[in-house]
């Protein structure tokens, strides 16, 4: 009998380091690739940066020079997408939280937005085409490009809101109603601060993929080469992604820019970084006065 | 209406969905009296206590029959805002629930919103604070999280805040039941203080506590009042036989 029990404590040991086991080597795996990726980048276009790589326009025909308006670019469309997509996707998700009847309307409303966040982007690139950029007549500029990412990131706001503003404790809810603040002030002083950190948590998701797209853009808002800077929100600029994926495709001496390719590409992971960095910053400020 | 009367029940009757929590409730509850709500879990006194406030509209799918009045006025009529009513009939929850801000500002959140004319914002919280005996132990750290202090303090401050909103009646609902005996005793002895100016309506699951601070008890049975009376005689001779079963600890 005792040994019998010994011999299914060691098969139930096995079963556990096995199953550990296998967990511990996926979490490698991912670590990997992204070490990987994170590395090749940086290995092939370290040598690309420079002062006036980040600093200078590109000159002869973009296989010289620097990257400066795509930079400046991409961070107007991604900073352009937040300013729409964060207010827009935190008023929906209040709404679907915090007001709505909870029913068929409302499931609805939830599958239509889970499908909104499969959507290819380059069908919100041809819909901000259509919409802004013809029928609106913004023409190819920040303000449709932003409008389109804005649109393209709002299901990961209004999702991460939801979970965020549901995950505030129902009794703060109560103990506001309960001394007669009205239902719109019990949101906006309490169930809303308690929820930003989590908010923005998911919105630095949205802010990468803002930040990377190249479709919603390539009709929207990006130029295939512009020295001038933008003026206004109606100017075209260029954009990383873009630039990278003209360089890459159609530029007019593809090999010879390799490296400014590689470059660009370390330049946009280092400004969605930067952003997220702020973003985790504003979040450590606000967690602070957090206290549950 | 008897001007002792401060809460009147007409026949009222609530629902969650289909499922009825109350049954015909008829009862008055008397100015500046302490009347405790008891009965086993489920028999709808916290229900009850959560009617004569609003604080059911939060639940969807429930629905009121009958009047409660208050100041003469059904409080359940079309044209009466929640929000009103609650300004008038402060709350005080069953687990403490300060919100994550300074002492301070827990206590000025109401008043603040809700523009009332209080004079000095700090004389206010200091009364507040005063009137639920913190005072002493927070006057230097009113800058500090509410987080931060003991269960017991959490509750007396979450008394504080109702306070500071100059209600008449006072909704505890099982005020004590997550704190130790000595908090417990401390926010008795509050409430025993505090009756000379308002009216308190507190659901309580220990006995002991319903005869050591109320003045009418009223027991609750499956939705149902069974008995409503002066506490001395409620826990001497009680009218009814059920009631008596309870408090013996024949059942529940």
């Amino acid at each position: 009998m005792k040994s019998f029990k010994n011999n299914s404590m060691k098969w139930r040991y096995f079963k556990q380091h096995l199953f550990f086991g296998a967990v511990r080597l996926s979490a490698l795996v991912i670590a990997l690739a992204l070490g990987g990726i994170l590395f090749y980048i940086i290995v092939n276009g370290i040598g690309a940066i420079s002062w006036d790589f980040i600093t200078k326009p590109p000159t002869d025909s973009m296989t010289k020079g620097g990257i400066m308006p795509a930079i400046l670019g991409t961070i107007y469309l991604t900073i352009g997408a937040i300013a729409i997509g964060l207010p827009l996707g935190i008023a929906s998700a209040i709404y679907l939280t915090e007001y709505a009847k909870q029913g068929r309307v409302i499931r609805l409303i939830k599958v239509g937005i889970n499908c909104l966040a499969g959507v290819p982007s380059v069908v919100f690139g041809l819909f901000g085409l259509g919409f802004f950029v013809i029928f609106l007549k913004f023409g190819s500029s920040i303000l449709s490009g932003s409008l389109t990412l804005g649109f393209l990131i709002l299901p990961t706001i209004i999702g991460a809101a939801e979970e965020a503003l549901k995950a505030v404790p129902q009794t703060f809810r109560e103990a506001s109603l309960s001394l007669g603040v009205s239902k719109w002030q019990t949101i906006y002083r309490i169930v809303l601060p308690n929820a930003m950190p989590g908010i923005l948590t998911g919105s630095i998701l949205g802010i990468g993929r803002a930040a990377g797209e190249t479709a919603p853009i390539m009709f929207t808002a990006a130029a295939y080469f512009t020295a001038k800077l933008p003026g206004s929100i109606f100017d075209e600029v260029m954009a990383l992604p873009y630039h990278i994926y003209v360089l890459a495709t159609a530029g007019t001496n593809i090999e010879a820019t390799r490296p400014i390719q590689f470059g660009t590409v370390l330049v946009l992971v280092g400004v969605v970084l930067s952003i997220d960095l702020i973003a985790i910053i504003i979040r450590s400020y606000m967690r602070k006065n957090k206290g549950w | 209406m008897d001007s002792n009367i401060i809460i009147k029940l007409n026949k009222v009757n609530f629902y969650y969905g289909q499922s009825r929590a109350l049954t015909d409730i008829n009862m008055n509850f008397i100015k500046n009296k302490v009347s405790a709500l008891i009965g086993p879990s489920g028999c709808g006194k916290s229900t009850l206590l959560r009617l004569l406030n609003r604080m059911n509209d939060l639940i969807d799918g429930t629905r009121v029959e009958g009047e409660i009045l208050f100041e003469d006025k059904n409080i359940y009529a079309k044209d009466v805002d929640p929000v009103e009513i609650r300004r008038k009939i402060g709350m005080v929850f069953q687990k403490p629930n300060p919100f994550p801000k300074t002492i301070y500002n827990n206590i000025a959140y109401g008043p603040k919103l809700t523009s009332m004319n209080t004079g000095d914002l700090d004389t206010l919280v200091e009364q507040s604070l005063k009137q639920a005996v913190l005072w002493d132990e927070v006057k230097d750290i009113l800058n500090k999280s509410a987080m931060n202090l003991s269960g017991g303090q959490q509750q007396r401050l979450c008394i504080a805040r109702a306070l500071a909103m100059k209600p008449d009646i006072l909704l505890m609902d099982e005020p004590t039941s997550a704190l130790d005996p000595i908090s417990t005793a401390k926010i008795e002895e509050l409430i025993e203080e505090l009756k000379k100016n308002y009216t308190i309506i507190i659901v309580t699951h220990n006995m002991q506590q319903a005869a050591r601070i109320s003045d009418e008890t009223a027991f609750f049975y499956l939705g149902n009042l069974i008995e409503y009376n002066k506490t001395e005689k409620i826990f001497t001779n009680p009218d009814v036989k059920h009631t008596e079963d309870y408090i013996t600890g024949r059942f529940g």
